[in-house]
């Protein structure tokens, strides 16, 4: 019993709509290195924020034992009063100030609420010794690299004596080099005695630093494997975190694929910020007329990047490679030119990229393409109310009135009018980023049967989804990246869960072995 | 009686701003015992407080995209400078001298919309520093000193009235003019009411429109009668009056229009949609240079003389009429109209607490209490719809 430093029982939480956790069950041993795995959106992110009290203590069920006594946090203060501390993936480094700061911000070293400068510098400086980091703690940390942040955020869960750390895809943004030293480091604070929860995408990691591995579905445990010191096969993995039935909750389909419409060749793109680190690796796709490509992959392999570099250059620097349309060259240096060019992207955040939330629905579907309805630079408001109309009734976009503002409407209803908004353009190629995310399943299906409606009219559509059962629901053809590669592509026939996952975590066997 | 309410509800922020001018021109009625309605003062009004709607109108597109200038009180010295340097001094003919200031008005636009759009530095920084430079550079090209006079064809620009038909006591032009625009928005409200029922929108009860229509109408006569009265339409309005329906016309019915709204909305969405969004707040800028240069014009040619301290915290006014027609800090949002409704409700307070005898200081806090109470009640508004 005592052999458990953590115990998370039967904890279920519910959103509006939505059960995120189902009666789950963790165990972490004292001492070991537990990995948490499972697909985007299985809970997991969920479930370390039930623990870490971001979700208090009453909004949710069930009971955590932290060293054998029930806890009952009601925010991140108290869970790290007891030892309990979260990183998550998005670094919370305040980027001006220095690493000593950073390590003791909101736990300043003080004397009678004066800063104790000494004490802050000498103490960083055995605590950055124990995570190996040789820069000076007066560094500010904008100018050291995420690797050695990531440090810093070690660093700092140290100075608040963890007893089990948790982290959240530590090396989703860090290469090789910065990843097998944060491995070791791990091994190193387990030889200390403390405990770390590992979340992560990179199956290869995960099977050879952990002691235990922990499978989440759909809000639910699968399974707990122990390693005992093996290597656990990543397929045993794979196939706990994708075991699932596809139900019918996809609108039949044939399809009726013409020839290549559209080229994407030899395409690089580096991070805007980070100037050495590609982002998009010699990326290769072409989309047919009239054929639904899938795209899928990990949260941060890549999708979203490669999709908003090819549309007008809006992600990315140094940009290579060159894009063909119906077989002749194409630019799309700006969005304008993409869109002339017959291309049209579907943003995964319709808040934040699709809409102007404080206009109306028709102004908001006609914005991209006033051309239409204008002569002369004046638009003429009847034809626009007549097309924005056509377009409510097509998608069946549930409103009063056409005047009524989109940010006054359901997800599903906003997502159905940024589609009508670039359906607007007439475009040849369509690509969907997420086009489900957080819409109820009454309205993914209408999305469902719009898309195949518009492969149907021909159109050429790349889906980006996260969602496992939609890329295969959906797809005639499924490319898969890693790691802004594409590490898999598969026909309708060969693709199963299994198959696209182990390309997802770039286990992917042969093609593996092509893209080093 | 359900659907007034509903009405009233749906459209707080317009009809709010109304019954705000309604209220406080009704609270000057009772304190100046009428002088205020008088037609000389009615002229006087307008004469006043024209360029402040000017600039109100140049101000909203701006604060729709989301920005702010500061430097259009400074811009109306500095003009005006440039206006008195080239007529009174170099004798240059006034219609040239009045081009070229307009001219020098574009040229301050695209240096600021150069560092606000293309460098990214915030409008409220670069326009500080105009107002800085601006006010500056009116110093030193008046040393300091007043120029005057201006030549006597200049005082048009302020003074002058629409000529008068050839009978005396009533100004016949003023009757024929304001019954024409009556007819023109009884025609126009008519058919917008006919489209929207083709669209199947949601219309008004007939009589609310009508009820509306003949408010309006008479609002509109009652004033014109008055200004007959006196000596007719001045030019000051009429110039106000062209640039409203230019840039309503703008703002609602062309590309342009809906770019500008569109960037302020959301500025991100823009750009994902193909607009360019710099070159929008560029274009932005340089217009609104382009208005403080013509106001920078009628406010010498008020006074008759160019002063280096013309225009002072005039930019200020401007902004308070904007956001009291109901424009949001944040983009987006914002009439022509509501920025002219928010001008008259600055300039009425202006001129009748002149006309009661309220000292400068008074004035000040007073229009600073109205601002701030004027822009609570529509976050109050927004935030219980909200809910």
């Amino acid at each position: 019993m005592s052999d458990f430093i953590l115990e998370m029982r039967n904890i279920t939480k519910t959103f509006p709509g939505v059960k995120a956790l189902d009666n789950v069950n963790l165990k972490v041993k004292k001492g070991e290195i537990h990995a948490l795995v499972g697909e985007n959106g299985a809970g997991k992110s969920t479930l370390m924020k039930v623990l870490s009290g971001v979700y208090p203590n009453g909004t949710y069920d069930g009971g955590i034992y932290f060293e054998g006594k029930e806890c009952h946090f009601k925010d991140i203060n108290q869970s790290e009063d007891v030892g309990i501390v979260i990183i998550h993936q998005e670094l919370a480094l305040s980027p001006f100030l220095s690493i000593a700061e950073n390590i003791f911000l909101g736990n300043e070293r003080q004397s009678r609420k004066i800063m104790n400068w000494q004490d802050t510098f000498s103490q960083s400086k055995k605590l950055l010794e124990q995570v190996g980091l040789k820069d000076s703690p007066e560094t500010a940390v904008m100018n050291i690299g995420v690797g050695k942040q990531q440090l810093v955020e070690i660093a700092k869960a140290l100075s608040k004596n963890v007893k089990l750390l948790i982290l959240d895809e530590p090396t989703a943004a860090l290469n090789e080099t910065d990843s097998a030293n944060l491995l070791k480091l791990l091994n190193e604070l387990k030889k200390q005695g403390i405990t770390s929860i590992l979340i992560s995408h990179k199956l290869n990691e995960v099977s050879s630093i952990s002691d235990s591995i922990t499978i989440l579905r759909d809000g639910q445990t699968i399974e707990t494997i122990e390693t005992l010191g093996e290597k656990v096969p990543e397929d045993r993995i794979i196939k706990g975190m994708v075991g699932r039935e596809l139900t019918s909750r996809f609108p039949k389909r044939v399809s009726n694929i013409g020839e290549t419409i559209f080229e994407v060749k030899d395409w690089n793109v580096y991070h805007p910020q980070q100037r050495d680190r590609k982002v998009i690796d010699n990326v290769n796709i072409h989309i047919r007329r009239g054929e639904i490509v899938g795209l899928a992959g990990l949260m941060g392999a890549g999708r979203t990047e490669l999709a908003m570099s090819i549309f007008g250059k809006t992600y990315g620097k140094k940009i290579t490679g060159s894009l063909y349309k119906n077989g002749e060259e194409i630019k799309s240096d700006t969005v304008s030119e993409a869109i002339t060019n017959g291309l049209a992207y579907v943003s995964e955040d319709r808040k934040t990229y699709g809409l102007n939330l404080i206009d109306d629905i028709k102004r908001n579907i006609t914005l991209s393409n006033l051309k239409r309805i204008s002569k002369n630079s004046i638009i003429d408001e009847n034809k626009e109310v007549t097309e924005a109309q056509y377009l409510r009734e097509k998608l069946n976009i549930k409103t009063p009135t056409l005047t009524q503002l989109a940010g006054n409407l359901s997800g599903g209803n906003q997502q159905k009018i940024v589609l009508s908004k670039w359906i607007f353009t007439e475009p040849d190629i369509l690509i969907l980023d997420e086009p489900t995310r957080g819409i109820d399943v009454g309205a993914k299906f209408e999305i469902y049967s719009q898309i195949n409606e518009l492969a149907a009219e021909g159109l050429a559509v790349l889906v980006i989804s996260s969602e496992l059962p939609e890329v295969l629901g959906l797809s005639d053809r499924i490319y898969v990246m890693n790691e802004g590669r594409i590490t898999g592509e598969l026909e309708r026939g060969e693709a199963d869960q299994e198959s696209v996952m182990r390309y997802m975590t770039g286990s992917g066997g042969a093609s593996r072995a092509n893209s080093n | 009686m359900q659907t007034v309410i509903n009405l009233f509800r749906n459209n707080i922020r317009q009809y709010g701003m109304i019954i705000a001018l309604v209220l406080i021109t009704g609270l000057f009625w009772i304190l100046t015992e009428g002088i205020i309605f008088k037609p000389l003062n009615l002229t006087n009004l307008i004469l006043q407080n024209g360029f402040i709607l000017v600039l109100a109108v140049g101000m909203v597109l701006v604060i729709i995209t989301g920005n702010i200038d500061l430097s259009v009180g400074s811009v109306v010295a500095f003009v005006g400078a440039i206006a008195g340097v080239l007529m009174i001094n170099n004798n240059v003919p006034v219609l040239l001298a009045i081009v070229l200031s307009i001219i020098v008005g574009a040229l301050i636009g695209v240096w600021q919309g150069f560092w606000i759009a293309y460098v990214g530095i915030p409008s409220f920084i670069v326009t500080l520093a105009g107002m800085l430079i601006f006010r500056g550079l009116t110093l030193y090209l008046l040393d300091g000193q007043s120029l005057a006079p201006f030549p006597e064809s200049f005082g048009m620009f302020s003074s002058g009235f629409l000529p008068d038909l050839g009978s005396d006591g009533l100004h016949i032009l003023t009757i024929i003019l304001s019954v024409i625009l009556s007819l023109v928005l009884i025609y126009m409200e008519f058919k917008n009411r006919k489209t929207q029922l083709k669209y199947n929108f949601e219309v008004v009860p007939l009589w609310i429109t009508i009820t509306k229509l003949a408010l309006l109408t008479f609002v509109i006569n009652w004033f014109a009668y008055q200004l007959a009265l006196n000596k007719g339409i001045p030019i000051v309005l009429v110039i106000v009056f062209i640039l409203i329906i230019i840039y309503t016309f703008i703002m609602k019915n062309t590309v342009m229009g809906r770019h500008i709204y569109a960037t302020g909305g959301n500025k991100k969405a823009a750009d994902l949609s193909g607009i360019k969004t710099k070159r929008v707040v560029f274009w932005v800028f340089v217009n609104n240079g382009v208005i403080a240069a013509l106001a920078g014009l009628m406010f010498a040619s008020r006074l008759d003389s160019a002063t280096p301290a013309a225009g002072n915290m005039l930019e200020l006014d401007a902004i308070a009429a904007v956001f009291i027609g109901g424009a949001s800090m944040a983009g987006g949002v914002g009439t022509v109209i509501g920025a002219i409704i928010g001008g008259l409700v600055m300039g009425v307070m202006n001129n009748g607490m002149s006309l009661i005898g309220i000292g400068i200081d008074w004035q000040q806090a007073i229009k600073g209490m109205v601002l701030l109470l004027a822009v609570g009640f529509d976050v109050y508004n927004k935030n219980r719809a909200g809910k």
